[in-house]
């Protein structure tokens, strides 16, 4: 799907300084280079399953599917991962590739901490030095993880600059690339930010739809009709999306955070209110004001609080191939509860964008259909927020 | 010719960059005022931008503050129109692809042409992404400035041979800010550029003291300084023009000589 030039359509390329151009140029000739390398892709395959956990289960979840009456709905247990989330498969991807360039050490930014906690643990497990760029605002909602970076040996910089959340996190990574490279890796967490980011991360992230079509397909002879995830900058998504792109009876659908609704300004949701834009190094859609300002997002999860979306997501988007729909804090906190009542199951709050569009989907399906939800993450490091958004005073 | 080159043929050029609207749009057209009486050969204006990532938190704080008072792309085109009636010294913009792209390049581009503006620079787009602006800017006569940097080594003459109006040479690697020393090779790289264009080179990033300007002007064409002046403008606000005037004046002393 990626063009030589890093498009994807009309979004993707380049769009950063100077100082990071033979960066990116070196990081792409080493990928090139390793993602056909059978030692790269042995040592990957081993980590993935010896030290992930891989692969992760397909969960038919027969209570959920019984009481939406609908179509049968599977869920894709990415919260069974190591660290708890789809982000440890791009992390382990990275730090592989990075340790291959001879770097030594590991910078990230973080929303939700999920993907600083994954590059802590890479970094921890490779000998690596890391240091973890995270908002403010976020240090303060996610405490705890910020807790478990420093256990694992990672330093977290808390950025206070413009709204303090994970567009600033970004902003603050970038800056702190460009004044120190040589030893140096940026360890993106989405895929976005300029090529070869966006297809690096989503390769090492397919590895999510490579294992629901042979689950599926174990379990049910063929594939499934629908598969429903979460979209911040959209790096489980793609993941659950890619190797069904060109399977066009399968309805791929992303879920982006609305926030308090996309008709107010408290919104995250990209591709409903965003505008066609250039930032962090890539062509996509932002949310931004009419002079190109980047909006200060919202939405009550931190890991889906950016505003703007991959570029390859964008693409699916221009052509139809995939349908993005926003979800409403309110929306999600309801298949929060839901999903841990129903299946004992506690998804974090960006997977719950995804279980809460299934809940809408699912019972206007016939029962021979079937929908396959990414749960991208567990739900542990939501609860407290969860409790004070239904009004109990829970502190960590 | 473009106006930009008439900038570097007053002996060695001094730059200065102002962020507009910080503290208000009246104090950024009295500073530009001061520079340009005090001896600036080409000014840079900032239009601001809410997530300046090249920048480190001195001009940061300025792209917020002016933007925490409702500074806009249309009010910084106006007070371009106003500057224009009296000032003369070549002026560019500094902003990031983002506010060109969603202003509408052709636009934005043909406003600058319109109001006087020589030059754009913008550094969130590479050598490789230039096609995204410099048809637009060529045909309106805007000069697309490139930007080189430390770790350029092998793109150096690429860059130089296409460059328009002047090349701005990045000092350091990092974002913008004073810095006290700098230990780049720079002479090595101005050696390469000038292999392979006769457009002038100018070095920024760090510059802050009419020693460092002298040791840089020294081996390009010019010395661009930018959070030194910010940092006298956050410092003395609606009084800051006597002091810029001074500090240009005094930057410009020390590099014409050479």
């Amino acid at each position: 799907m990626t063009n030589p030039n890093g498009r994807f359509g009309i979004h993707g390329g380049q769009y950063i300084p100077e100082t990071l151009m033979n960066a990116v140029i070196e990081l792409e000739k080493a990928y090139d280079h390793y993602k056909n390398d059978p030692e790269f892709n042995r040592e990957l395959g081993e980590l993935f399953n010896e030290y992930a956990g891989r692969p992760s289960r397909l969960y038919f979840a027969e209570k959920m599917t019984n009481d939406l009456g609908g179509a049968k709905i599977y869920l894709k247990r990415e919260d069974l991962n190591h660290t708890g989330a789809h982000k440890i498969n791009n992390v382990l991807g990275q730090a592989l590739l990075a340790k291959k360039m001879g770097k030594t050490r590991l910078i990230a930014e973080t929303g939700a901490g999920q993907h600083g906690v994954a590059t802590a643990t890479a970094a921890a497990l490779m000998g690596m030095e890391c240091v973890v760029f995270m908002g403010e605002e976020d240090t303060i909602r996610q405490a705890l993880n910020v807790y478990r970076m420093r256990l694992l040996g990672a330093q977290v910089i808390p950025v206070k600059t413009g709204t303090a959340t994970l567009k600033d996190a970004v902003s603050e990574a970038m800056r702190e690339w460009t004044s120190r490279i040589s030893d140096t890796h940026y360890c993106l967490g989405s895929v976005m930010g300029p090529h070869p980011f966006p297809t690096i991360v989503r390769d090492f992230q397919a590895v999510i739809s490579r294992e629901i079509k042979e689950q599926i397909r174990q379990k049910e002879g063929r594939l499934p009709d629908a598969v429903i995830a979460c979209v911040g900058g959209g790096s489980n998504a793609i993941g659950s999306f890619y190797h069904f792109i060109n399977d066009r009876d399968v309805r791929l659908i992303g879920c982006e955070a609305a926030g308090r609704g996309v008709e107010t300004f408290e919104t995250a949701a990209t591709i409903a209110t965003g505008r066609l834009g250039i930032f962090h190094g890539m062509k996509s859609y932002f949310c931004q004001d009419e002079y190109g300002q980047i909006a200060p997002v919202y939405s009550i999860s931190a890991g889906l609080d950016y505003p703007g979306v991959g570029p390859e997501h964008a693409h699916l988007h221009d052509i139809g191939r995939a349908e993005y729909v926003p979800i409403t804090d309110e929306e999600a906190v309801c298949a929060f509860e839901y999903l841990a009542k129903t299946e004992g199951i506690i998804p974090a709050i960006e997977s719950a964008h995804a279980v809460a569009h299934a809940m809408k989907l699912a019972p206007t399906m016939d029962k021979d259909k079937i929908i396959v939800i990414t749960i991208s993450g567990r739900g542990d490091k939501d609860c407290a927020a969860i409790a004070r958004y239904r009004g109990e005073d829970i502190h960590e | 010719m473009s106006n930009i080159r008439k900038a570097f043929e007053n002996g060695k050029a001094f730059i200065p960059f102002i962020t507009c609207g910080d503290p208000d749009l009246e104090t950024t057209a009295a500073v530009v005022r001061s520079a340009a009486e005090n001896g600036a050969d080409l000014i840079e204006l900032g239009i601001p931008f809410s997530d300046p990532t090249a920048e480190g938190p001195v001009i940061q704080g300025a792209n917020l503050r002016a933007l925490s008072r409702g500074v806009t792309t249309d009010r910084v085109f106006a007070l371009v129109k106003e500057l224009r009636r009296d000032v003369s010294v070549p002026m560019v913009f500094m902003t990031y692809a983002n506010v060109v792209f969603s202003y509408g390049a052709e636009r934005f581009i043909s406003t600058c042409r319109a109001i006087g503006i020589d030059g754009l620079i913008l550094p969130d787009l590479p050598f490789e992404e230039k096609d995204e602006f410099l048809p637009i800017c060529r045909k309106y006569g805007v000069d697309l400035v490139s930007l080189i940097a430390p770790t350029s080594e092998n793109r150096i003459a690429m860059i130089a041979k296409e460059a328009d109006g002047f090349i701005y040479v990045v000092s350091s690697l990092g974002v913008t800010g004073m810095r006290s020393e700098i230990k780049t090779d720079l002479a090595s790289i101005v050696k390469v550029i000038r292999e392979n264009t006769d457009t002038p080179c100018a070095i920024g990033f760090g510059i802050s003291t009419p020693e460092q300007a002298k040791k840089m002007a020294d081996i390009s064409d010019g010395a661009i300084v930018g959070s030194a002046i910010i940092k006298l403008i956050e410092k003395h606000g609606k009084n800051a023009p006597a002091f810029v005037g001074e500090y240009v004046r005094s930057m410009k002393n020390a590099i014409k000589k050479l």
